[in-house]
């Protein structure tokens, strides 16, 4: 018996939405050079700063969750066992 | 009729749950928030009921803008989560959420502390039978430590109200600010309920043990009733500025190593609410109107997300991303709602989040709080990578983990599409929400710039998840449970307490063998004199007692006539 395949059974389709995305990190990035937004501190007048503040926030955000694993993570039990 | 306070309507329908048959059951508990929120809305601005109770002077039903916009809410957040338990038999959940609903419109409704600090406590004690409701040992252990925290914060909130009487003579629940001990004891009975960082861990650890149904009314009601509670006693206090940027950027990592998906989003909770206390440490008209219509969104599109993974759990009883993944082929419809709630927590544009965070965020640079503001910036990302992709992304896409099954329960999609269509509702025409806000202020809420800052954000925080994906760098879910402040009261305190009662069994060995001796003695001597061979249980012959009658006549003559 075969199931009906689904959207995200072709490889395909997870190529096109990864490639969406990129195609709207370089559009929503480019207005920057379009749009001039006001801005309330200095900060936020830097090219791309939402942009690349948003990336790099995730990718430490991650990272160092993962590094805390090594400290906190325990076995799903732990506090049931007794030792 | 009108000046009745609100709670009373739903306290009643409790009464009526508990003996009426399932069908009745279902109809009273859906008319009793519509026709609740009808009598809110018609209640007058700067209505105050008093009464006295042995000269103290109690304020029961105090209507002014912000407890009524939280009056609202309430109606609203209990009509959701009715609707989403309608299909469930379980009277004890149904009598306990009316109860718990009642308990926080008679919070935000309070116009003095001793009535505050009644409902305060009742909210602890209905609401902890929707986490018992799950019945089993795990939600047992957890509903205890939940009830214990909560009436720990009702207990130093009662103080801080008696100290405050003592004072000053009066119970007034207003403004109080942080001056003073009586104050702190208030600040930390708040700060509790809100999961200020150290007091946060029986949210995380209580609320994903909750029922399915348990844990959309949780998410709803106490900790919305505790940001109403600081929003009217410590509107500027600055203190809360950081606290609350604590709030918002601790969660986020626990959020992102965490299984248990409703446990990730318990740890979102305090994040969002993080928000929340930064606009209330502000105290400027745009912060607070920031703050408040934050968590008038917060109860719709948590509420819509613990409904998602309510709705999984319900259908597949698994709750672990390491066990979900794939359920878009069979729940397309629970994956399209649980999209629309990660989308307006995540703040997109035209979603409903969006608008009220970035009034907060608008103020914290206003009031020049850089630092903070960054600080806030990162947390935005971070939800919209752990609530925003990690929740449906691991529920409903990811590896196909086989689990096939069907939509949830009618009830529960209809709860899901109205939370779904109050946050599309509230994110395409913010007025509806904006214009019932207390405070005056000037705000344009889809600005140009906010709106491309905001999606460059997320698109690039986007990015940033598929390519930690692809690049196999995003750590996978795990079967794990991660120590966190709770370590102190459920690991280390035990422990302590175990070796305590270890040193001091030889000690205790001793003292029970010197009872024991003396006990023995004691018995000996009692037997002795009372026993059935004792001297006073022994049968006297009457002579006897002829003879000392005898004697003791004789005796008084002769004293008589010496």
């Amino acid at each position: 018996m075969t199931e009906r395949q689904h959207i995200f059974d072709h490889k395909k389709n997870i190529k096109r939405v990864l490639r969406a995305l990129i195609v709207l990190c370089v559009v929503s990035f480019a207005v920057d050079f379009v749009y001039h937004r006001h801005v309330v501190h200095p900060f936020e007048a830097l090219w791309g700063f939402y942009a690349i503040y948003g990336f790099f926030a995730c990718v430490i955000l991650v990272l160092l969750a993962k590094e805390m694993r090594k400290w906190l993570m325990r076995s799903e039990d732990y506090y049931e066992r007794d030792d | 009729m009108t000046d009745l306070p609100p709670f009373l309507l739903f306290y009643a329908a409790a009464i009526g749950a508990a003996i009426l048959p399932h069908k009745a059951r279902g109809l009273i508990m859906l008319l009793v928030p519509i026709a609740g929120a009808f009598a809110v809305l018609q209640l007058p601005d700067g209505l105050s009921v008093q009464l006295t109770l042995m000269s103290i002077t109690l304020e029961p039903l105090r209507v002014d803008q912000l407890s009524r916009l939280f009056g609202i809410l309430f109606h609203i957040g209990a009509f959701i989560g009715i609707v989403f338990s309608l299909h469930s038999k379980d009277r004890s959940q149904h009598v306990a959420a009316l109860l718990y609903a009642g308990s926080a419109l008679g919070a935000v409704f309070a116009g003095d502390l001793l009535t505050l600090f009644l409902f305060w406590e009742m909210l602890a004690l209905t609401s902890v039978f929707l986490i018992f409701a799950r019945r089993t040992e795990r939600a047992y252990g957890a509903g205890i430590r939940y009830l214990v925290i909560q009436v720990i914060s009702g207990v130093l909130l009662l103080a801080g109200a008696l100290m405050i009487y003592h004072q000053s003579g009066s119970l007034s629940f207003g403004h109080i600010g942080l001056n003073g001990a009586a104050s702190v004891l208030i600040f930390i009975a708040f700060g509790i309920k809100c999961a200020f960082p150290l007091l946060h861990n029986w949210l995380t650890d209580a609320y994903p043990e909750a029922t399915p149904t348990g844990t959309v009314f949780l998410s709803a009601f106490t900790t919305k009733v505790a940001v109403y509670a600081l929003a009217r006693s410590f509107a500027g206090t600055e203190i809360l500025v950081y606290i609350g940027a604590t709030m918002t950027c601790f969660p986020i990592f626990y959020a992102v190593i965490e299984n248990d998906l409703r446990r990730v989003l318990a740890y979102s909770m305090i994040n969002q609410i993080g928000f929340m206390v930064v606009g209330i440490g502000l105290g400027t008209a745009l912060a607070m109107n920031g703050a408040i219509a934050h968590a008038f969104n917060d109860v719709i599109f948590k509420g819509l997300l613990m409904m998602s993974m309510g709705a999984v759990l319900h259908m597949t009883g698994r709750m672990n991303g390491s066990d979900l993944g794939g359920l878009y082929k069979s729940m397309p419809i629970t994956t399209t709602l649980c999209i629309v709630g990660a989308a307006s927590i995540s703040a997109f544009p035209l979603f409903s989040g969006f608008v009220s965070k970035s009034m907060v965020m608008v103020a914290v640079l206003e009031e020049g709080h850089p630092v903070v503001w960054l600080m806030l910036l990162f947390a935005s990302a971070g939800v919209f990578h752990h609530a925003g992709i990690k929740i449906p992304f691991f529920a409903f896409f990811a590896h196909d983990s086989g689990i096939r099954t069907t939509e949830p329960p009618l009830n529960m999609l209809v709860a899901m599409g109205i939370a779904a269509i109050l946050c599309v509702a509230i994110g395409v025409y913010p007025w509806v929400l904006y214009d019932l806000l207390p405070f005056e202020m000037e705000y344009s809420p889809f600005d140009g710039s906010h709106i491309i800052a905001q999606i460059q954000l997320l698109v690039f925080s986007a990015a940033a998840f598929a390519w930690l994906k692809v690049a196999n760098i995003y750590p996978p879910e795990l079967h794990s449970t991660n120590i966190d402040i709770e370590w102190l009261y459920r690991r280390l305190a035990p422990k302590w307490i175990r070796s305590i009662v270890e040193t001091m069994k030889p000690a205790q060995e001793s003292l029970s063998q010197v009872r024991q001796k003396a006990g023995k003695g004691m018995m000996r001597w009692i037997l002795h004199h009372y026993g059935p061979e004792g001297t006073l249980a022994r049968a006297w012959p009457t002579g006897s007692m002829v003879l000392w009658v005898a004697i003791l006549l004789g005796a008084s003559l002769i004293l008589y006539y010496a």
